[in-house]
């Protein structure tokens, strides 16, 4: 071997190292808590499908209150507010338009009753809407809401946000005294990006005694039994159902302004469960 | 781990191959020569900063006023920055200020511009020594075309510093821009009676920003519009701007029309080329549209321009020559006119729109949403016709002439308490008709009321709304 060649080599596997070293040093040390995919909607489908209707059941109409936040959408289940895109997508539109009473309609589909899950990591990447007064989610509520109801039953927002704030992603859980106004929520900002204009990954990983919330492989925020209020319950040792929905105006965001442009369509590229 | 997990079980001999093969790839690559043509474009500099605490870059002569702003409202403050130790000042004037009314000036690049492909926004921190509106703000005039203007209007500054953002419409366009930034403001309150302050620019820079996305592009205010035009005809495309969200806030910019991607339904009806000025070339109807951005991802602009043309414009019937001691001409190009203060001066109740035009080389009158208007001379010295017999008038309706629909001529004389007038009804000497000249020969006798008229100060055209839409040329009065 001569001098050129050794030399040649010597950097090679010097440059082969440094490689491997920022390749290693750049990413968080995550946990590998072994999961395996047990569930998912890849939402691969012709045109103008509806969600497959194993897994999604819709949500019709304004609930009680505004689904108790004073929101003005109207859900319905028309390929309009809702549809597989053909590309891979499920897209949720909401539309400036009047329908049965309200000024925009919208859909929010459930997992309840047909596939609910104990503890595991749920995720989906989704592309958000944007502009002032909307409120797209991807979430859980306990299987027992209806026998115990709201907030004893629990909640995870995976992904909430509001419209205005394109950058800024919420993740909360609420309970029986830490709802509504006084639910534990962590927000996360991004700096290089917004929601809108690219797909996202957001993600918990859950078991009985912990919550960590994700964006991107990103761990922003670790909830524990110890994190809720002294004395109140931890609710999120049992079965929950999963949704997604945009909502338009309500407590949360407050009201679309004139030069909020409609329609608004979130994407959703997958929804997955890994155990 | 995994790639360190299958290097370990590779030999080194293995390694060796696997390296020298990647190398000599590589250099295969590196001796392969681009077709001159495929060689990517020099570039112009990529610099980012036009003032810190000093200018970057922009040369000795690159402050330039407009026309009628005080010149020497600019300057260096070391007593004030947002960060650093200096910064732009401006000083608005009174508007009293004889040296002018307003602050307004480009800074343009001494020397060759920049390339701003890799920004998306012109960014600067701000204060004003009180609340204060700037009517603009921006980049890309140059007084050389002033081609990739964009610019915000009615900018609110506060007395805190706080941060601006002017979206670049679309950065791909600018590879080499000299006017890097470019302000107007006038004086805080009444008209008038503005008075001056003081505001302040720190950080001026372009800037890359994640935060700003989501451009929603307009042209014609993003209305669909028509208009009626001729052969021969040029005008620009109009109310094109761009609105950008950044991170949920929208932010308006007036973009020149040449950061648009413009096109013509039909090329063979009107032509529309890069700068948004529309050709019109023979009768038909064509659509003007226009995108935004890279032919990659063009973004469709709200709003549209359908040109109908009626073909050849057809002027009115050219007046014969007369001795100048037997014609006073209000408006016509066959004769010397006297001076008019205007051809729709305001009045409270009018809805007509147009006045003074040009088309195909030919000066006409067009009103439109006409209800009613007059030619003003009240302003000017006296217009005397007290030696005329006949008023005479083209006129060519650009609508369908329906039952009912009237123009009445009224002339009123020394306009004020002193007063005389008269008025005809054309519809009593001819019918209108529609897209075709009529001429009017009225003998002044016929306007009854009107006396001697030596101090001809209006001549009002009224259809109260029964016609909208009327071509006017040469009106003068004769003997």
């Amino acid at each position: 071997m001569s001098k050129t060649h050794k030399l040649v080599k010597a950097i090679l596997f010097l440059s082969v190292g440094m490689i491997m070293l920022s390749a290693c040093t750049e990413t968080n040390e995550l946990p590998d808590r072994g999961y395996t995919l047990v569930w998912s909607d890849e939402f691969d489908g012709t045109t103008g499908d509806p969600p497959n209707p194993e897994n999604w059941t819709f949500d019709i109409g304004t609930g009680t209150d505004g689904w108790g936040n004073n929101e003005l959408q109207y859900y319905t289940d028309r390929t309009e507010n809702i549809h597989i895109d053909g590309r891979g997508n499920l897209v949720i539109k909401a539309i400036n338009e009047p329908f049965a009473g309200r000024n925009y309609t919208s859909a929010r589909i459930t997992t309840k009753g047909l596939r609910e899950f104990r503890f595991g990591r749920i995720e989906a990447r989704i592309k958000t809407p944007f502009g002032q007064g909307l409120w797209p989610a991807f979430w859980m509520l306990g299987s027992n809401i209806d026998g115990v109801g709201w907030p004893q039953t629990g909640e995870i927002d995976i992904m909430e946000l509001r419209g205005q704030q394109p950058s800024t992603v919420l993740g909360s859980v609420h309970g029986p005294g830490y709802s509504a106004g006084n639910a534990i929520t962590t927000a996360f900002q991004l700096f290089d990006g917004r929601f809108d204009t690219e797909f996202h990954v957001f993600a918990i990983e859950w078991g009985s005694d912990f919550i960590d919330f994700f964006v991107d492989d990103r761990l922003y925020k670790r909830l524990t039994p110890a994190d809720i209020p002294a004395g109140s319950e931890w609710v999120f040792d049992r079965h929950f159902f999963l949704l997604l929905n945009v909502a338009v105006g309500g407590n949360f965001v407050g009201s679309p302004s004139p030069n909020t442009r409609f329609p608004q369509t979130m994407l959703i590229d997958y929804v997955r469960v890994y155990q | 781990m995994i790639i360190i997990n299958s290097l370990n079980r590779m030999d080194m001999k293995n390694i060796n191959i696997y390296l020298f093969s990647i190398l000599l790839i590589f250099s295969t690559i590196g001796c392969v020569r681009e077709e001159f043509e495929d060689l990517p474009r020099a570039r112009y500099s990529r610099t980012a900063d036009i003032f810190t605490d000093n200018f970057v870059g922009l040369g000795t002569d690159f402050y330039f006023p407009y026309q009628g702003a005080k010149p020497n409202v600019f300057s260096v403050d070391d007593n004030e920055r947002y960060k650093g130790t200096s910064s732009i000042r401006i000083d608005v004037p009174d508007a009293n200020d004889p040296a002018g009314n307003f602050a307004g000036a480009i800074f343009r690049i001494d020397g060759a511009g920049r390339d701003l492909q890799d920004f998306n926004a012109l960014t600067f921190w701000a204060r004003a020594s009180q609340a204060a509106t700037i009517s603009e703000i921006g980049f890309g005039q140059d007084f050389i075309g002033d081609t990739y203007r964009a610019f915000r209007t009615n900018v609110q500054f506060s007395t805190n510093w706080q941060k601006f953002v002017i979206p670049i419409p679309d950065p791909s366009k600018l590879l080499e821009e000299r006017g890097v930034f470019q302000f107007a403001a006038g004086g805080i309150g009444p008209e008038g009676e503005e008075v001056g302050f003081s505001f302040w620019i720190d950080e001026l820079r372009f800037e890359n920003l994640p935060s700003l996305a989501q451009p929603l592009p307009r042209i014609l205010n993003g209305e669909n519009q028509t208009v009626n035009s001729f052969n021969g005809v040029t005008f620009p495309v109009t109310g094109t701007s761009l609105i950008m969200n950044n991170d949920g806030t929208d932010l308006s910019v007036v973009a020149a029309p040449s950061y648009f991607n413009f096109r013509s339904s039909n090329s063979s009806v009107a032509t529309v080329n890069a700068f948004g000025e529309v050709a019109v070339l023979s009768s038909g109807s064509s659509t003007i549209t226009a995108t935004l951005g890279s032919s990659d991802t063009p973004i469709n602009a709200l709003g549209s321009l359908t040109v109908i043309s009626d073909g050849p414009f057809l002027g009115a019937p050219i007046p014969p020559a007369r001795n100048s001691g037997n014609v006073v001409s209000i408006f016509s190009d066959a004769y010397t006119n006297v001076q008019v203060d205007n051809y729709n001066g305001f009045f409270q109740f009018a809805t007509t729109q147009g006045g003074l035009t040009s088309i195909a080389g030919e000066n006409i009158l067009s009103y439109t949403n006409l209800n009613f208007v007059s030619v003003n001379m009240f302003n000017s010295p006296d217009v005397n016709a007290s030696a005329m017999t006949h008023l005479h008038l083209d006129i060519n309706v650009r609508e369908n002439v329906d039952p009912g629909d009237f123009i009445r001529v009224q002339i009123i004389n020394n306009n004020g308490p002193g007063e005389t007038s008269g008025a005809v009804n054309l519809a009593n000497y001819k019918p209108l008709l529609s897209e075709e000249w009529v001429s009017y020969d009225i003998p002044l006798s016929d306007f009854t009321g009107l006396g001697t008229p030596n101090d001809v100060d209006l001549i009002f055209f009224v259809s109260d709304g029964t016609i909208s839409n009327i071509f006017i040329d040469n009106i003068y009065f004769y003997r």
